[in-house]
C-alpha cells in the first residue's frame, strides 16, 4: 500500500513544520535566545511524520531527547511546543519540562526523553495496559541508534515478544551516539537483536518518507491486530550536532567531517519528497512553496506566542509535583 | 479485633484492592508463586491478566510500571528484595519520580512498589539493605515504611488508592509477626505518625522494622524507671514531622531509631528536623541508633554486631536521660 497523493502533501507540511520549527530554534538557540540546550531534529523528519502519519491520536508513542518531530509529527500544537522550550507558563509543560520533555497527553505523546533510552519501558507499559484492556490502542518507541546499546532495549524486545505486546519499535540510526559515531561503540546489526526475538523487522531508508510510511504501515497494523512487536530501522543522519551549543565546548574538536554532512544533504527527505510530488504532478513547485510560507507563517506565530507569554509560575513547582499532596 | 500476620494483612490488602478496582493489576519475579506469601492466592483468584510473572529485568518493570500507570492502570510493581529497586533505579529515579513535573502535571502515576527489607537474617549485603534514605531523597515518591499488620495492610490499601508512586517497603524479617488487624474496608492515610507508646522522660523515634526493638526497649527501661514515649512514623515521605516535635517537646530528649545506614539515614533527617524546630526543648543531645556505614554482614554474629538492638537502644536513652549535660 503506498500514501495517497493527498497524504503525501499532508507529509510534506508535516515534515516542513518539523524542519522550519527546528531552524527557527536552531537560529534562537545561536542567539542565545533560548534557556536550555536544544536538540534538533533536522534531517530526520521522514521518520516521526511516516510512522505518525500511521497512528490514531489516541495511540502512544514515546520518544528521546530529539524529540520536536514526534511532538509536531503526533500532532503536538507548535504554540505550546515552542512556549515550552521558551520555559513559559502557556508552554505544553508550562515550563517544567523544556525541550527534552515535551509532551501531550491528550495527544498520545507521553513525552520526549532526557535519558538514552528512556521510552523503551514506558512504551512496553503502555503497550501492556493497550493489551490488557483490548482497546487496539498501538506504542510506538522511537530510539535512536546510541539507545540501541542500553541493555533495557533487549529487555523490552523480550517481554514485548513473550506477552505479545501491540509495541513498535522505531530505531532513527542517525549515525552518531551523541559525539561518538555509532560504528565505533556498536557490535553488529541493530536490526539483527530484533531478529534475534523473530520480530518481523524491516530496514529503510530514514530519508525517504514513503519508505517510511509503507514500512510503518505495515508495522502498525501488525502489532494493532495483536501479533505482538514489530521493528523498524530507519537509516538517516543527523545534520546538526548532538545539541546547539556544541562548538562552544568541542573547542575545535571533531567527530565527523563537514564533507559527509554535505553528502547527506544532497539526500534530505524534504528536498526528495518535493520533486516526488512535483514529477508525479501532484502539486506544483510553485505550490509547495506557497505552503512553506504558509507554514513559515505558523512557525512566526508560535515564536511570537512564545515570546509574548508570561514567565513559567516558579510556584508550580511545588504544586505539580504529586498529585493532591504536598512534596 | 483478630490476630493476623504482618504478610498475611498486606496479602489481604492486595486481594480487597484487587476485588475493589479492576484496574489494579501486579506483576514482578515469581509473584504467581508468591515467595514472601504476600501475593499468594492472588492468581488463582484474578487470573494472568491482573497478576503474572516477569522476566527478571528490574530496569524494564520500573519503566512499564510507569507507562502502565499513564495509561490507565495501578500498578503494583513487586520487586522481592529492596536491593533489586537499584537494579532498577534509572526508571525509579529518573523517569517515576520526575515525570509528573516534567510534563507540568499533566500525568498521575497511580502505582506502588512493593520491596522487603533489612537484615537479621543472613541474606549478606545484596539482599538486606534498607534504602528508603535513597528514595525519601528523590523528592516524587512515597515511602511508607509499616511496622505492624494492622498499618501494613492500611498503608498499602491507601497507597493502592492513591495517584502518586508510592514505595511499600515490607520488613522481611517481619512477616511472622502478627498483630490486630481491624475487620473491613479501611486504610491508613499518608503523613500520620502513630504514638505506639505514650510516656514522658524520653522519645523514641522507630522506624519500621525497628519499632519491635523499640518498644521492647521501652519495656526495659520502664522497669528501671525511665518513661520512654515510641513514636511510628509509619511514613517517611510524607513525614509527620508535628507528632514527631510534638513529642520532643513534652520529653525534651530523642532517640531515632533506623535500619539504615547512618550516613544521611531517615534518622539524621529527622535530627535535623527536631534540631531546627525544637532545638529550646532538648535537654539533651539527639541520639541516632542506626547501622554502621558499612554493608551488611553474613555471619550471625557479625550482623549482630551493626543491627541496632534492644540492649543498644536501653544503653544509649539510660545514659542520655542520667546525663547531666545540655545539649
Amino acid at each position: 500500500m503506498n500514501p495517497t497523493n493527498e497524504q503525501l502533501v499532508s507529509l510534506f507540511e508535516r515534515m516542513t513544520l518539523i524542519r522550519l520549527m527546528e531552524e527557527r530554534l536552531r537560529a534562537d538557540a545561536g542567539a542565545g535566545r533560548l534557556p536550555g540546550a536544544v536538540h534538533l531534529y533536522i534531517g530526520q523528519e521522514a521518520v516521526a511524520a511516516g510512522v505518525c502519519a500511521n497512528l490514531d491520536e489516541t495511540d502512544w508513542i514515546t520518544s528521546t531527547h530529539r524529540g520536536h518531530g514526534h511532538f509536531l509529527a503526533k500532532g503536538g500544537d507548535p504554540k505550546a511546543m515552542m512556549a515550552e522550550i521558551w520555559g513559559k507558563r502557556t508552554g505544553i509543560c508550562k515550563g517544567m519540562g523544556g525541550s527534552m520533555h515535551v509532551a501531550d497527553l491528550s495527544k498520545g505523546i507521553l513525552g520526549a526523553n532526557g535519558i538514552v533510552g528512556g521510552g523503551f519501558a514506558i512504551a512496553t507499559g503502555a503497550a501492556l495496559s493497550a493489551k490488557l484492556s483490548g482497546n487496539r490502542r498501538v506504542a510506538v518507541a522511537f530510539f535512536g541508534d546510541g539507545a540501541a546499546n542500553q541493555g533495557v532495549f533487549m529487555e523490552c524486545l523480550n517481554v514485548s515478544t513473550l506477552w505479545q505486546l501491540p509495541l513498535v519499535f522505531v530505531c532513527e540510526y542517525n549515525h552518531f551516539c551523541e559525539f561518538t559515531p555509532t560504528v565505533t561503540v556498536t557490535a553488529g546489526e541493530i536490526a539483527d537483536r530484533a531478529r534475534a526475538f523473530k520480530i518481523p523487522c524491516e530496514v529503510v531508508d530514514g530519508n525517504d518518507v514513503v519508505a517510511v510510511w509503507k514500512a510503518a504501515a505495515q508495522a502498525i497494523e501488525w502489532a494493532r491486530s495483536g501479533k505482538g512487536p514489530a521493528f523498524i530501522e530507519a537509516q538517516t543522519y543527523r545534520i546538526q550536532g548532538h545539541l546547539e551549543s556544541e562548538d562552544l565546548f568541542l573547542a575545535g574538536g571533531k567527530y565527523r567531517e563537514k564533507q559527509e554532512i554535505e553528502e547527506w544533504r544532497k539526500a534530505d527527505p524534504i528536498s526528495r519528497l518535493a520533486k516526488l510530488l512535483v514529477s508525479m504532478g501532484v502539486r506544483t513547485a510553485v505550490q509547495l512553496d506557497d505552503i512553506s510560507t504558509k507554514i513559515a507563517g505558523i512557525v512566526e506565530d508560535a515564536v511570537r506566542f512564545a515570546e509574548a507569554s508570561e514567565p513559567a509560575d516558579p510556584e508550580l513547582t511545588f504544586e505539580v509535583m504529586f498529585a493532591g499532596q504536598k512534596p | 479485633m483478630p490476630r493476623k500476620r504482618y504478610i498475611q494483612a498486606i496479602n489481604e490488602a492486595l486481594f480487597e484492592e484487587m476485588e475493589r478496582d479492576p484496574k489494579v493489576i501486579v506483576f514482578g519475579e515469581d509473584v504467581e508463586l508468591a515467595i514472601f506469601g504476600d501475593t499468594r492466592g492472588l492468581l488463582e483468584r484474578f487470573g494472568h491478566d491482573r497478576i503474572r510473572n516477569t522476566p527478571i529485568c528490574e530496569a524494564t518493570l520500573a519503566g512499564m510500571a510507569v507507562g502502565a500507570a499513564v495509561t490507565g492502570y495501578h500498578v503494583v510493581l513487586h520487586m522481592m528484595f529492596s536491593n533489586f529497586i537499584y537494579t532498577g533505579f534509572d526508571a525509579i529515579a529518573n523517569q517515576m519520580a520526575k515525570l509528573r513535573l516534567m510534563t507540568g502535571g499533566q500525568i498521575e502515576l497511580p502505582l506502588t512498589v512493593i520491596a522487603g527489607y533489612g537484615g537479621g537474617r543472613s541474606t549478606a549485603a545484596q539482599h538486606s539493605d534498607t534504602p528508603h534514605p535513597l528514595l525519601m531523597n528523590l523528592g516524587g515518591v512515597n515511602v511508607l515504611v509499616p511496622a505492624t499488620p494492622a498499618d501494613a495492610k492500611g498503608l498499602l490499601k491507601q497507597a493502592i488508592r492513591t495517584k502518586n508512586p508510592s514505595f511499600f517497603l515490607e520488613a522481611s524479617g517481619r512477616g511472622g509477626d502478627s498483630g490486630e488487624v481491624p475487620d473491613g474496608d479501611y486504610t491508613v492515610p499518608f503523613g500520620r505518625a502513630a504514638i505506639a507508646r505514650a510516656g514522658a522522660d524520653i522519645t523514641m523515634v522507630a522506624i519500621g522494622s525497628m519499632l519491635k526493638p523499640a518498644l521492647s526497649a521501652a519495656e526495659k527501661l520502664n522497669l528501671a524507671g525511665i518513661d520512654a514515649e515510641v513514636v511510628d512514623p509509619r511514613t517517611l515521605v510524607p513525614l509527620d514531622e508535628q507528632t514527631i516535635v510534638g513529642s520532643i517537646e513534652k520529653t525534651g530528649r530523642a532517640i531515632l531509631v533506623d535500619e539504615a545506614r547512618d550516613r544521611c539515614s531517615a534518622a539524621s533527617h529527622i535530627a535535623a528536623i527536631i534540631a531546627d524546630k525544637a532545638f529550646s526543648s532538648l535537654k539533651a543531645p539527639i541520639k541516632r541508633v542506626t547501622v554502621p556505614n558499612v554493608s551488611m554482614p553474613y555471619a550471625p554474629n557479625a550482623e549482630s554486631r551493626v543491627l541496632p538492638s534492644e540492649d543498644r537502644i536501653v544503653q544509649i536513652a539510660t545514659d542520655l536521660v542520667r546525663s547531666k549535660q545540655l545539649a
